[in-house]
């Protein structure tokens, strides 16, 4: 059952059944430009070119609009420059901008939180790092425009080949590491994908978003970093949501932040993330973040950890330093979501990142009833049931998808993706023999006592000793 | 092109498009992968501690090849696969799943599910030909290059796209 108090964070799951405004026209268009990209824009056919026209009405109204209708007028003709498909790649991020604002505004209203303050702030100052590594960026530019004039159909081994060498050169710099890291996963995805002329199917909005995104993160002081305040207090873990492609890994740990001065609470997150082979797997991730974010230990343990000017961009992402922290009190992240959930502020979200798959929007569900439907598990909610992304849990982690088809209560992140929400759970609560049993993904980041986690941690030790001791003999030779 | 008519797998931003690597030990092949229409890999020399081979078979042709980094042939791949494509063949089972790795080789088992015995069994009936090991330098370079990601420090500044790489469950 609900509690009739729904004051701990809970969800009112109605709202977000009600149709969005014009959202399916808003995706329509991106679809069709997401269509155009899989032949390719170097000879665009009839459809191409309504898709890219139909890209520059969307944006008509907006600052965009003279430049990509400029850059529609000559990609229609096949003779786009890499600024116009910057260009385009601008206004197809600024529709899915509107669709993020849309969903996010809806889910606001469903958990009854208050919207973001609107942090007047822009983009941080264009620091010194926005020059870094320009000649790199071109070179990711040139790479990514040749892939949209060869279109999805087109990639080959070779093309896709070119994006190693600028990847390579930009990891070194952690400057350069966010860029260096999507355009290294994208090309991975590709060449798993290659030739393209025989390709089943096509990711069409995943690669065209991927496409977009680092096209526009080769302009110049686009990743500029934010503006950092230095905050102190008490921070209390949620979960840890952890992303992962083949030669990397990320971990951001969700939590409500306590500022010590008595301020309103904040939802923030604590992100470590690194390059890894991709025979690095399961518990291997937590030990190549776990040295660097003692956070990760804390999570593992249920402590809450004490902030001293920890520093926090405008986004509510805490710059993690180790000695900036310390240990602090047992905190149960169910508690911390029931007492404090719906009275944390969120943060705005930086321009740029206004994207769909960048909601990940903290809730408490209690009382629901999960069952399966259409292989795939659902909670059913008072006025809606609600599908539940089970595939999101990290392997080396307790929080299977039977932990979570067997519980009544849940702390998780609400995402949206192809037209629906979704919940991630990211720590689930079951009554076993009358005792409240929960699960936490995050449970072995610091370590685990459990016997698989053990035996997990070992697997990993092992396969990394292996290849530092070949990195020792092989590389620099 | 039929506006309107996506699956929602093409309209995931989130489609899952590489299943992940399966844990295995690394000692003997600490490098494998499935890549221009090959299955190619990094196999340690079971006598010189500093010395591996560069091993790969091409799909559909099964055309095999294997020489050390230092480009000296592999005097057991003459007119059959020597034990290191045999060690190949078996951790890229490990990794990805024997079906996964039937199919992009294009090897059609006898009966029932593949595994790496009937896998390699289908390829050496098929009498491939050693093919050039010109792409060695390519592998063994890609490998160093994954080795080289263990020295590059974590950062703890948000990687904001990694949002478009979920992790999955799901394996090969």
């Amino acid at each position: 059952m609900v509690p009739a108090d729904a004051g701990g964070g809970l969800m009112r799951g109605d709202l977000l059944s009600d149709p969005v405004e014009g959202l399916d026209e808003a995706l329509a268009v991106v679809d069709a430009f997401d269509e155009a990209l899989v032949a390719g824009l170097l000879r665009p056919g009839p459809a191409q070119a309504a898709a890219v026209v139909g890209l520059a009405e969307a944006v008509a109204g907006t600052p965009l609009a003279a430049r990509v209708a400029e850059a529609a007028d000559r990609a229609k003709a096949g003779a786009a420059g890499e600024d116009h498909f910057v260009a385009l790649a601008a206004a197809r991020c600024a529709l899915l901008g509107s669709v993020h604002d849309a969903l996010t505004q809806r889910i606001d209203e469903a958990v009854g939180r208050p919207a973001a303050e609107d942090g007047a702030a822009g983009p941080g100052p264009a620091s010194a790092a926005a020059d870094r590594g320009s000649n790199l960026l071109a070179a990711a530019r040139s790479w990514l425009c040749d892939l949209a004039r060869a279109g999805w159909r087109g990639i080959d081994h070779e093309r896709v080949a070119g994006a190693a060498p600028v990847v390579s050169a930009m990891l070194p710099d952690p400057v350069l590491r966010r860029r260096a890291t999507l355009l290294d996963g994208f090309a991975a995805e590709l060449a798993a994908s290659c030739p393209g002329a025989t390709l089943e199917r096509v990711p069409l909005r995943r690669w065209a978003d991927l496409w977009s995104r680092a096209l526009l993160l080769t302009v110049p002081g686009s990743a500029g970093e934010s503006a950092v305040t230095p905050v102190s207090g008490r921070l209390l873990p949620l979960g840890v949501d952890v992303q992962e492609h083949a030669t990397a890994v990320q971990a951001q740990v969700h939590a409500v932040f306590e500022p010590a001065d008595g301020g309103v609470p904040r939802l923030v997150r604590a992100g470590v993330a690194a390059p890894k082979p991709d025979t690095v797997v399961g518990a291997g991730l937590w030990q190549l973040l776990r040295p660097r974010m003692s956070l990760l230990g804390a999570v593992s343990e249920g402590r809450s950890m004490e902030l001293d000017a920890m520093p926090v961009t405008a986004e509510g992402d805490l710059l993690w330093d180790d000695g900036r922290a310390r240990p602090g009190e047992p905190a149960d992240a169910f508690a911390t979501a029931r007492v404090m959930l719906s009275t944390a502020a969120a943060a705005r979200v930086a321009p740029l990142d206004r994207h769909p798959v960048r909601i990940a929007v903290p809730v408490l569900l209690e009382g629901y009833t999960a069952r399966s439907e259409d292989d795939r598990l659902v909670f059913d909610l008072p006025g809606r049931s609600l599908a539940v992304d089970t595939d999101r849990a990290p392997a080396a982690g307790p929080l299977t998808p039977e932990a979570v088809a067997a519980s009544h209560s849940c702390v998780g992140l609400l995402r949206w993706d192809a037209g629906e929400f979704l919940l991630q759970p990211l720590a689930v609560e079951a009554t076993v023999r009358k005792k409240a049993v929960a699960a936490h993904a995050g449970a072995w980041a610091g370590g685990t006592t459990d016997k698989a986690g053990v035996r997990a941690e070992k697997a990993a030790t092992d396969a990394v000793t292996v290849l530092r001791e070949r990195a020792g003999r092989l590389l620099r030779k | 092109m039929g506006v309107g008519a996506l699956s929602v797998w093409e309209k995931s931003s989130t489609a899952r498009v590489m299943p992940p690597a399966r844990p295995r030990k690394l000692a003997k092949v600490p490098f494998v992968e499935l890549a221009d229409g090959r299955l190619q890999g990094v196999v340690s020399s079971g006598s010189d501690i500093g010395r591996v081979y560069v091993s790969s078979v091409t799909a559909r042709t099964y055309a095999f090849a294997c020489s050390t980094n230092n480009n000296r042939p592999c005097g057991g791949a003459r007119g059959m696969f020597c034990k290191h494509i045999q060690a190949l063949v078996g951790e890229a089972v490990l990794q990805y799943g024997a079906e996964r790795v039937a199919r992009y080789l294009a090897v059609e088992t006898p009966d029932g599910e593949p595994d790496a015995h009937s896998v390699t069994a289908a390829m050496t009936a098929a009498r491939p030909v050693r093919g050039d090991s010109a792409a060695a330098a390519q592998v063994f370079s890609r490998f160093l290059r994954q080795l080289a990601y263990l020295e590059l420090d974590a950062v703890t500044s948000p990687l904001p796209e990694m949002q478009w790489f979920p992790p999955t469950r799901a394996v090969a």
